[in-house]
C-alpha cells in the first residue's frame, strides 16, 4: 500500500456567510496523479490554495505524509511544489535569476546544475538569460513549471496548469506528471481541459459548490463521453 | 546560517531588480528634489537661518520620498504573485521581513546619498559629515523597518498604497523628531551633550520598532 | 444565546448614571468657581475625566491587540474595536474641551505643550487604526492587521510622552509633573474631590460602554454564525 502523501480530512472554508468548501476530505498517494474537475465556483482553487499553505481553512486538517500543515507548515513547504494562476516570477529578472532567487530560498545544493537539470526539463534553455518579461505567457508557464520542480517536491498541486500553453508544451507538462508520477510523488491538479486531464489521471474528483460530489477510479468511466455523462448529471442536479 | 542566506537572497533579489529599471529609485531622486525646490519657495527660505529650518526640509523630504519607495516596493510584489512565490517556499518569516526591511533600506539611503549634498549646494549650507551621516542612518533605520511592515498590511487594503502615510506617519512622529533635532542640531555644530537626549530616543525607538516588526511580520504577511 | 443585556451590565449601567449625576452636581454646584478663571474652569473636570477615558481606552487597544495575535480568539478583537471606537470619541472630548480650556487661560486654541500634544498623536494613531479597520473591512486577516498595528501604536505612546517633554525642554521622565502641566490655581477641598468623582465617572462610563459594544459585536458574530450554519 503506497504512502498518503496528501491527506484532506473535512476541511471548511468560509469567505463571510459564503461557503467556499464544505466538509472535504480524500487522499492521494504516492504515484496517484488525480485531476480536479468542476464548474467555475466549485472551490478548486481555494482547496488547492489552502493545501499548498497560501490560505487557511477554517475547520479540517491536512496531512503532508505525516506532516501536518497547520503546526509545521515550513516543514510541510519543502516538500510541496505549487503552480497557480500567477506566475511567480520577477518580471525585471532573467528566468536564470528567477530561479537562482527561489532555489536559495528553498536553501538548495549547488544550484547552477540544478537550474540547468529543470530548465532542460522543460525546455526553456535557450531562454535563462533572457528577461522574464520579455518571455511569451507559454514559456513563463514553463518557467512556473521549472520552479516548482527545483527542490524535487514530493507533492505537486497544479492549478489549471494547461492554460496558455500550446500543444507542444501542453504534451511536454503530460511527460513531466508522468514522469513524476512514475518517482512516486502524488499529483493533484484542476483543470477544464476534461480531455487532457482524464487521458492522464488515475482517479477524478468532481467538485461542486465546495463539496466533493464525485472520486471517481480511473475504471468508473469507459471513455470522454462516458465521464462526460457522469459530469453532465452532477451540474444539472439543483443541490 | 541558513537564515541569514535566506535573507541575503532577497535583498539580492531586491537590488538586481531594482537595478535592472531603476524606476523606483529615479521617482524616489526626482521627487525628493522635487520637494526640496518647493519648500524653497513655499517657505521663502533664502534669508533664513538654514541650519534651523533646514532640518525639517531635508526630513520631509526623505520620508515623503521614502514613503513613494516603500510603498511600491509591495505593491509590485503583489502584481505577479511573487510575494506568494515566496510565501510558498520554507523562508522564515522573520527572515523576508529582514530582507526587505534592509533592500528598502539600501534604497532610501541612496536617495538620502543624493538629496543632502543637493540640499548643501542649493542652500548654501555645510554639511557635518560626521555626525550627521550616521543620524540620518540611524533615522532611516527605523524608518524602513516601520516602513516595510506597515507596507505589507497597506498593500492588502482596499485603499493600498494611500494607506500607508496615514498609518505610517502618526507612530513615526517620535522618531522624526529625534531625527530632525540631531539633524539640526548637527548643522548647527552643537555639543553632543546638548542633544544626547534626542540620540536615546533615536536608540529606543529603532531597537524596540525593530524587534517588533520583525516579530509581527508574518501575521500580516501571512494570510 | 447572548441577550443584550444582563443583571451585571444593568447594575454597571445604574452605577455610571449614579457617577455621572453626581459629577455633574459636583462640578456646576459643588466645586466653588474658581478665583482666576471664573465658571470656564469647570470644563477642565470633564478635561480631565475625557483624557483618563482615552488613555485607560488605548491601553486596553494595547492588551487586546497582544491578546489576540497570542490566541486568535475573536473576543480580543471585539475588545480591540469596541475600545478603540470608544475611546478615539473621549479622545477627541478631551482635545476639545482642551482647546475650550486652554483659550480664556493662555490666549490661544491651542498649544503644543507636552500634553496636548501627546494626546493630538494618540488621537492621530486613533484614526489611523479606524480607517485601517474600514479600509481591509472585508479581508479576512483584519483583525491581525489592526492587532499588529494597535501594538505599534500603544507602544509609541511612552516614547511620544518622553518625545513631546524633551521637545519642550522638559525633563523626560514619565511620571514627573511639568510646570504647564501643574495646576495654576490652587485646588480646594471640595474641588479634588469632584474632580476625583468625574474621572471615575468618565472611567465607569468608558467600561459601561466597552461592555455594551463588545456584546454588539458579540450578538452580530452570532448572527453570522447563524448564517452560516443555515447555509452549509
Amino acid at each position: 500500500m503506497s504512502e498518503a502523501l496528501i491527506t484532506v480530512e473535512k476541511l471548511d472554508k468560509i469567505f463571510g456567510a459564503r461557503w467556499a468548501l464544505r466538509s472535504v476530505s480524500f487522499t492521494v498517494h504516492q504515484g496517484e496523479i488525480v485531476a480536479l474537475v468542476g464548474p467555475n465556483g466549485a472551490g478548486k482553487t481555494t482547496l488547492l490554495r489552502i493545501i499548498g499553505t497560501l490560505s487557511r481553512a477554517n475547520a479540517g486538517r491536512i496531512h503532508i505524509g505525516k506532516i501536518p500543515i497547520a503546526e509545521h507548515a515550513n516543514s510541510a513547504r519543502a516538500a510541496i511544489g505549487f503552480v497557480g494562476h500567477q506566475t511567480f516570477m520577477y518580471d525585471d529578472l532573467t528566468a536564470w535569476e528567477n530561479l537562482n532567487f527561489y532555489a536559495r530560498l528553498y536553501d538548495l545544493p549547488n544550484i547552477p546544475r540544478r537550474i540547468h537539470e529543470v530548465a532542460g526539463r522543460v525546455g526553456i534553455e535557450p531562454r535563462l538569460n533572457d528577461v522574464t518579461r520579455t518571455l511569451s505567457r507559454g514559456l513563463q508557464q514553463r518557467l512556473t513549471i521549472a520552479r516548482m520542480l527545483l527542490h524535487n517536491p514530493a507533492v505537486l498541486l497544479l492549478d489549471e496548469p494547461y492554460t496558455g500553453l500550446d500543444q507542444v508544451a501542453a504534451d511536454l507538462l503530460d511527460q513531466i506528471m508522468a514522469e513524476a508520477k512514475h518517482e512516486g510523488r502524488a499529483i493533484l491538479f484542476s483543470t477544464h481541459d476534461l480531455e487532457r486531464g482524464l487521458a492522464i489521471c488515475d482517479r477524478a474528483i468532481i467538485m461542486k459548490a465546495g463539496r466533493i460530489v464525485h472520486d471517481l477510479p480511473r475504471g468508473a468511466w469507459q471513455n470522454l463521453a462516458g465521464f462526460m455523462q457522469i459530469y453532465a448529471r452532477v451540474l444539472e442536479n439543483p443541490t | 546560517m541558513k537564515f541569514l542566506r535566506q535573507v541575503y537572497a532577497i535583498v539580492q533579489k531586491d537590488l538586481a531588480a531594482e537595478l535592472r529599471t531603476k524606476e523606483n529609485l529615479s521617482a524616489m531622486l526626482v521627487f525628493s528634489l522635487l520637494v526640496l525646490v518647493i519648500f524653497n519657495f513655499a517657505f521663502e527660505l533664502q534669508g533664513v537661518d538654514i541650519t534651523v529650518l533646514g532640518s525639517g526640509v531635508l526630513w520631509v523630504a526623505f520620508t515623503f520620498s521614502g514613503i513613494l519607495g516603500l510603498g511600491r516596493s509591495f505593491a509590485a510584489e503583489k502584481d505577479k504573485g511573487s510575494l506568494e512565490g515566496v510565501l510558498l517556499s520554507p523562508v522564515d518569516r522573520g527572515a523576508m521581513f529582514l530582507g526587505k526591511a534592509i533592500s528598502n533600506w539600501l534604497f532610501i539611503t541612496v536617495m538620502e546619498a543624493v538629496t543632502l549634498p543637493l540640499f548643501a549646494v542649493l542652500n548654501n549650507v555645510a554639511i557635518p559629515w560626521f555626525p550627521l551621516v550616521p543620524y540620518i542612518v540611524m533615522g532611516t533605520i527605523g524608518f524602513a523597518a516601520m516602513g516595510t511592515l506597515l507596507s505589507a498590511v497597506a498593500s492588502s487594503t482596499k485603499m493600498r498604497e494611500v494607506m500607508l502615510p496615514i498609518l505610517l506617519f502618526p507612530v513615526s512622529i517620535p522618531l522624526l523628531m529625534a531625527a530632525v533635532k540631531l539633524t539640526s542640531g548637527a548643522l548647527q555644530g552643537r555639543e553632543f551633550a546638548d542633544i544626547s537626549n534626542w540620540f536615546n530616543i533615536l536608540i529606543v525607538y529603532d531597537v524596540i520598532f525593530l524587534v517588533v516588526a520583525f516579530w509581527t511580520f508574518e501575521y500580516v504577511v501571512e494570510e | 444565546m447572548l441577550r443584550t443585556s444582563d443583571r451585571w451590565l444593568d447594575l454597571l449601567g445604574l452605577a455610571t448614571l449614579i457617577l455621572i449625576v453626581s459629577g455633574l452636581y459636583m462640578a456646576f454646584m459643588y466645586a466653588q468657581t474658581e478665583v482666576n478663571m471664573g465658571l470656564v474652569y469647570r470644563i477642565f473636570f470633564f478635561h480631565f475625566g475625557s483624557i483618563a477615558a482615552g488613555m485607560v481606552a488605548v491601553l486596553v487597544v494595547g492588551i487586546a491587540s497582544i491578546g489576540y495575535l497570542r490566541t486568535g480568539a475573536r473576543a480580543w478583537d471585539r475588545v480591540a474595536e469596541a475600545s478603540a471606537e470608544i475611546g478615539v470619541v473621549f479622545s477627541t472630548i478631551g482635545l476639545i474641551t482642551g482647546s475650550i480650556w486652554a483659550r480664556p487661560i493662555w490666549g490661544a486654541w491651542w498649544t503644543w505643550d507636552p500634553r496636548l500634544t501627546t494626546f493630538l498623536i494618540m488621537w492621530l494613531i486613533y484614526i489611523a487604526y479606524l480607517m485601517l479597520r474600514a479600509s481591509a473591512r472585508d479581508d479576512p486577516r483584519v483583525a491581525r492587521f489592526a492587532a499588529v498595528f494597535g501594538i505599534v501604536g500603544v507602544i509609541n505612546i511612552p516614547i511620544v510622552i518622553m518625545s513631546a517633554r524633551i521637545w519642550r525642554g522638559i525633563s523626560p521622565v514619565l511620571f514627573q509633573q511639568t510646570a504647564e502641566q501643574q495646576f495654576t490655581f490652587g485646588l480646594t477641598p471640595e474641588m479634588f474631590q469632584t474632580l476625583v468623582v468625574c474621572i471615575v465617572a468618565h472611567l465607569v462610563l468608558f467600561a459601561w460602554l466597552l461592555a455594551h459594544r463588545t456584546r454588539l459585536e458579540a450578538l452580530r458574530d452570532e448572527l453570522v454564525a447563524l448564517r452560516r450554519a443555515r447555509a452549509r
